[in-house]
């Protein structure tokens, strides 16, 4: 059974590792973007004006209520078409342009990531204490500095585990994106699975080895939130 | 074409796509907390060693994306097929609308049952002594005192729970099942009109929203004996790894 795994051409070892690997680079391209992200919409949600209040209101609620596969064709079909309607108006002589899979699946990933993310770091802002930012404002710093020097170094204690949840449960949506031809570790194992009509062998691999990515994040997580409170005093 | 005359054109279509999200939804959901209860109290009560094959049960649930534990349902059942032939199981797996409802219900176990044993664990000690000091039987007490108090604490995060199987739920339409997001791919696929899509996310905004506001409901007579200034009307956030 295990020649069935064999690096080269006589097994399917190194397809899956090939499609492993696109499975992490997608999560990790897509982290940045989503963080990015819902740090913008969390702003939002705390501006002082109401029409920006409403928008990351809005973003939200609408992002963490859609299905992730509803997100990911909505922005694969519907991105796509706004691209090239935005080309031809521009140059109607130019090329049809192909939004990669790739490229779908960092926004639609990043774009569900970033509507949790928000709610993450605004739980987060919420839960710092205020007396520091108003000892900041007194010895005057400006709102960017307490910003940067107070508020978002403590804001990471808070919005750690959430965010550590948010990247398992990303790392696991990735596999959405094989539905859209992305040759990730889903789609590797579904060719090998069509080659060899091993489907459970082949399925209950891929899922052992997304089992392993999760349980290796949470033990980094678990290790990273203890440095993250090294200096907080338990009770 | 006019998003409204899509609407007009394919209605029955996506209705009846509607109508089976929330049938797999509701079916899942109500399979996986007939189960759980029992589940939660061997995480709560049993010994260490009785404990590891359901730890180890949710771990895998909750570290493999729902999509691949579909296909290993749906698509692996097919490696066994003489054997499940022989015990007459395989006309349950050759049809995907079992095999998501399993999937869904397997998968949705792992996440109540530690919900649920979040709620048994957050009950008061006192409670429990209280109920065995006036002679309750144990059968007695946990269907008395600490289910009761466990559901009620549970309850928000059970909701969210909830909603996001209804959210996975729209995977069953990779495996041929005609629910809402399988349906609308269907009518994109004739159409090639873009607003469908959009039709299919104002629907199960909507269909969150109904459940939201039912769920509420529920949880504010669960709570009608708690002041209300004390009842939380935001659902409790569900960490979810």
């Amino acid at each position: 059974m295990f020649e069935l795994f064999a690096y080269g051409d006589t097994g399917w070892g190194d397809e899956i590792l090939r499609g492993l690997a696109i499975t992490i680079q997608l999560a990790i391209v897509t982290l940045p973007v989503g963080l990015f992200l819902g740090f913008l919409v969390a702003f939002a949600s705390m501006s002082k004006l109401r029409a920006l209040r409403m928008v990351g209101f809005g973003y939200t609620t609408i992002m963490r209520g859609l299905p992730e596969i509803l997100t990911l064709f909505v922005v694969y079909n519907g991105v796509g078409l706004l691209l090239n309607m935005a080309v031809r108006w521009w140059n109607p002589e130019a090329d049809a342009i192909d939004f990669s899979p790739f490229a779908a699946g960092v926004v639609a990933l990043g774009m569900v990531f970033g509507a949790f993310a928000a709610e993450v770091l605004r739980g987060a802002f919420n839960s710092l204490d205020t007396g520091q930012s108003e000892a900041g404002r007194a010895i005057g710093m400006t709102p960017t500095q307490v910003f940067r020097r107070i508020q978002l170094p403590q804001m990471w204690r808070f919005a750690l585990p959430g965010l550590g949840n948010l990247w398992i449960n990303m790392l696991k949506d990735t596999a959405l994106v094989s539905i859209i031809a992305l040759n990730d570790l889903m789609r590797m194992t579904k060719v090998a699975v069509g080659v060899t009509k091993q489907p459970f062998t082949f399925y209950l691999v891929a899922c052992l080895i997304y089992w392993a990515m999760c349980v290796l994040s949470e033990l980094v997580l678990a290790r990273m939130e203890r440095r993250a409170n090294r200096g907080i005093r338990r009770v | 074409m006019n998003p409204m005359d899509i609407l007009l054109q394919y209605w029955p279509r996506l209705l009846d796509g509607t109508l089976m999200t929330i049938k797999l939804t509701l079916m899942g959901a109500l399979i996986a907390g007939l189960i759980s209860p029992f589940l939660a109290l061997i995480r709560v009560q049993a010994s260490p060693i009785a404990q590891a094959p359901l730890r180890l049960y949710v771990s895998f649930m909750r570290g493999t994306p729902i999509m691949a534990q579909l296909f290993l349902i749906f698509y692996g059942s097919g490696q066994f097929r003489p054997f499940l032939q022989e015990w007459g199981l395989w006309s349950f797996f050759r049809d995907p609308f079992n095999c998501a409802l399993l999937t869904f219900a397997l998968n949705s176990t792992a996440y109540q049952t530690e919900i649920l044993r979040g709620g048994i664990l957050g009950v008061p000690r006192g409670e429990v002594e209280a109920a065995m000091a006036i002679g309750m039987s144990r059968a007695h007490t946990l269907r008395r005192v600490v289910f009761p108090h466990a559901y009620r604490i549970a309850w928000p995060a059970l909701g969210n729970e909830v909603i996001l199987l209804m959210k996975a739920s729209a995977l069953a339409s990779i495996v041929t099942v005609f629910d809402l997001m399988g349906r609308t791919r269907q009518v994109f696929s004739r159409s090639f009109d873009f607003s469908v899509y959009l039709w299919a996310a104002l629907i199960y905004l909507g269909i969150t929203a109904i459940f939201v506001l039912l769920w509420w409901q529920v949880e504010k007579r669960l709570s009608r004996h708690i002041a209300p200034h004390q009842t939380s009307r935001k659902p409790v956030k569900e960490t979810q790894a």
